[in-house]
């Protein structure tokens, strides 16, 4: 038998042989060389006929797509699994990876239509690209002119995913498992969907390059994914409640090496939520990757730095959640400022946070499980504010002439004007985002019971939401 | 015939096996426990807030020897456990009943 393969393979490759100068010859060139006017013509042809699409851009497109999901998971559900004790762990990391699933779903059928059609600056047309009608091969020049307009689609929807996967660190270890899949899917819709619009989508009330009123500047989601989730996060602990036993028996993050590897996988994730955002893979996805791992390496020093002053030890947890505060404050800065900016933004960012997380949460009283609100939330309306005072036309050429007031250019540049504007953006989506979430889980909790009962939080939530124990030895 | 749990710190663990040996005893069960007295806790450290942990992990020896040996075997783990610190633990001594070796039926003295 081997060896009639062996022949068969043999006599295979002699006839590919044989085949190649009949191929080859039908690309040689005619003889005669063509006239000044048959090549201009030529040329004219195939500059009509050149496609829009940039490979480089929908390369990197592309990978930045495979990145911002690669947050969720394994980035996120290991950094958030870590931090719950051992009997919450599938549960915790269940309410990211579930969401994979459920958002692309809303996504296909009318998120992305919601947040990309055009109609209000407050919400998008949920008809118009129903069941992604439209959305094909063919760039959308209004959001990205050189890549499909598919492709821009699946990027997005990675953040629509991580988004409310980012507030489910506030309602671990007690919310029942069909509240969380009731509210998500409605938060999304009334929260997260209209949000992209009113920041990314053509005529959206802060989209400043794209027929916006209000220039709110934020280049990968301060508003729409960090401060929206990180007060939907606090709504949510507050409407929630404590767990029972917080704050008077410790509850300790069950595997920290868990975390530090999501941290590590995070870091390298935002390079493509940043710079993808620069829908393109030009310099400006270059300065955003700068932006974005100088802040992060500023704030681990900053929050380290504090902690080692302050507790006596320089903790490794503490290293790691400095990071992510850096991250999602360079966020919404990210396309906008200098290194040297960035590096002061994320400074700062590393310091607040710090302070929100260890002394703004206990003296509140509030069961924030793993700090979304206090890095999330108010890291990203630190970097948003900086942001109205350090964004720079020389970084993004774009702020200079894209805003348009009565028909005429009107250039955007750091100052107490943007700061003003990014002030306006911050509070907009945090009032918006916390008074929905608030009617939610009103609305959710009437319907059904929004916690598990006493015995089931005690038992953990891997065997009383989903039957299932993390470690069987 | 007596048994002996002995509580100590779990880095005197193989310091305490040697003395044992050493006094040529042989043989003993050990298990990772958790507890405190009056060490009380420990402070740990998460994201800028201090947290008291009550319980430290210890571990529990036992011995089953006959009644010539118990003081040898006492003095031996109390000298190799000590280090003067609050938190070496305890030792207690309990009488015994019985005992048996499964394979052979033996008993008393000679099963332990």
């Amino acid at each position: 038998m081997r060896r009639i393969h062996t022949q068969i393979t043999f006599c295979l490759v002699l006839l590919i042989l044989a085949l190649l100068p009949i191929g080859l010859m039908g690309q040689t060139p005619s003889q005669a060389s063509p006239g000044l006017e048959q090549r201009l013509a030529a040329l004219e042809t195939a500059a009509k006929n050149a496609s829009p699409i940039n490979t480089g851009d929908n390369a990197w497109m592309l990978t930045s797509t495979g990145l911002v999901l690669m947050m969720t998971a394994p980035g996120l559900i290991l950094f958030y699994g870590g931090l719950v004790r051992r009997k919450n762990v599938l549960g915790t990391m269940m309410h990211s990876l579930v969401l994979m699933s459920l958002m692309s779903l809303a996504w296909v059928v009318y998120g992305y239509s919601m947040a990309f059609g055009e109609g209000h600056p407050l919400v998008g047309n949920p008809m118009q690209y129903f069941m992604l009608k439209g959305v094909g091969a063919n760039p959308n020049p209004d959001y990205a002119a050189t890549i499909p307009h598919q492709t821009f689609m699946l990027f997005q929807m990675m953040f629509a995913i991580i988004t409310p996967a980012l507030i489910s660190g506030a309602v671990a270890e007690r919310i029942r498992f069909n509240a969380y899949i009731l509210f998500m899917l409605l938060w999304a819709t009334l929260v997260y969907f209209p949000l992209a619009h009113a920041v990314w989508g053509k005529g959206g009330l802060f989209n400043w390059a794209l027929g916006g009123k209000i220039p709110v500047l934020d280049f990968a989601g301060g508003t729409v994914v960090h401060i929206s989730s990180g007060v939907a996060a606090l709504v949510c602990a507050v409407v929630l409640g404590k767990r029972s036993g917080y704050p008077r028996e410790p509850m300790l993050p069950h595997n920290v090496v868990f975390s530090l590897i999501g941290t590590g996988l995070l870091w390298f994730g935002w390079f493509g939520f940043n710079a993808g955002s620069a829908v393109n893979a030009g310099s400006l996805a270059t300065s955003a990757i700068a932006a974005t791992h100088f802040s992060a390496a500023a704030a681990a020093l900053s929050w380290c730095g504090i902690e080692w002053l302050l507790k006596g030890k320089p903790s490794v947890l503490g290293v790691a959640s400095g990071m992510v505060a850096g991250l999602a404050t360079i966020t919404p800065a990210s396309g906008f400022v200098s290194i040297p900016a960035a590096l002061l933004i994320g400074f700062v960012g590393g310091a607040v946070c710090y302070f929100a997380v260890s002394h703004l949460k206990a003296h509140f009283g509030y069961d924030d499980s793993l700090d979304v609100f206090g890095v999330h939330g108010v890291g990203s309306t630190v970097g948003m504010l900086l942001l109205g005072v350090f964004a720079n036309p020389e970084i993004n050429p774009a702020l200079a002439s894209t805003f348009i007031v009565d028909g005429k250019p009107f250039p955007i540049s750091g100052g107490f004007t943007q700061f003003l504007n990014q002030l306006k953006g911050v509070l907009i989506t945090a009032v918006w985002s916390a008074a929905v979430s608030f009617v939610l889980l009103k609305v959710i909790g009437k319907l059904t019971e929004l916690r598990v009962n006493e015995e089931d939080e005690s038992l953990g939530l891997d065997l009383s939401e989903h039957g299932e124990r993390a470690y069987n030895d | 015939m007596k048994k002996i749990d002995a509580i100590i710190k779990p880095f005197k663990l193989n310091d305490v096996k040697l003395a044992l040996n050493d006094a040529g005893i042989q043989g003993m069960t050990v298990t990772e426990v958790k507890g405190f007295g009056r060490q009380k806790g420990h402070t740990e450290i998460y994201r800028g807030s201090e947290y008291t942990v009550d319980f430290l992990p210890k571990v529990k020896i036992e011995l089953v020897l006959p009644d010539d040996q118990i003081h040898t075997a006492v003095e031996a783990i109390i000298k190799a456990a000590k280090t003067g610190k609050i938190g070496d633990g305890k030792v207690f001594v309990y009488h015994v009943e019985q005992a048996i070796r499964i394979r052979t039926d033996e008993r008393g003295d000679a099963a332990v």
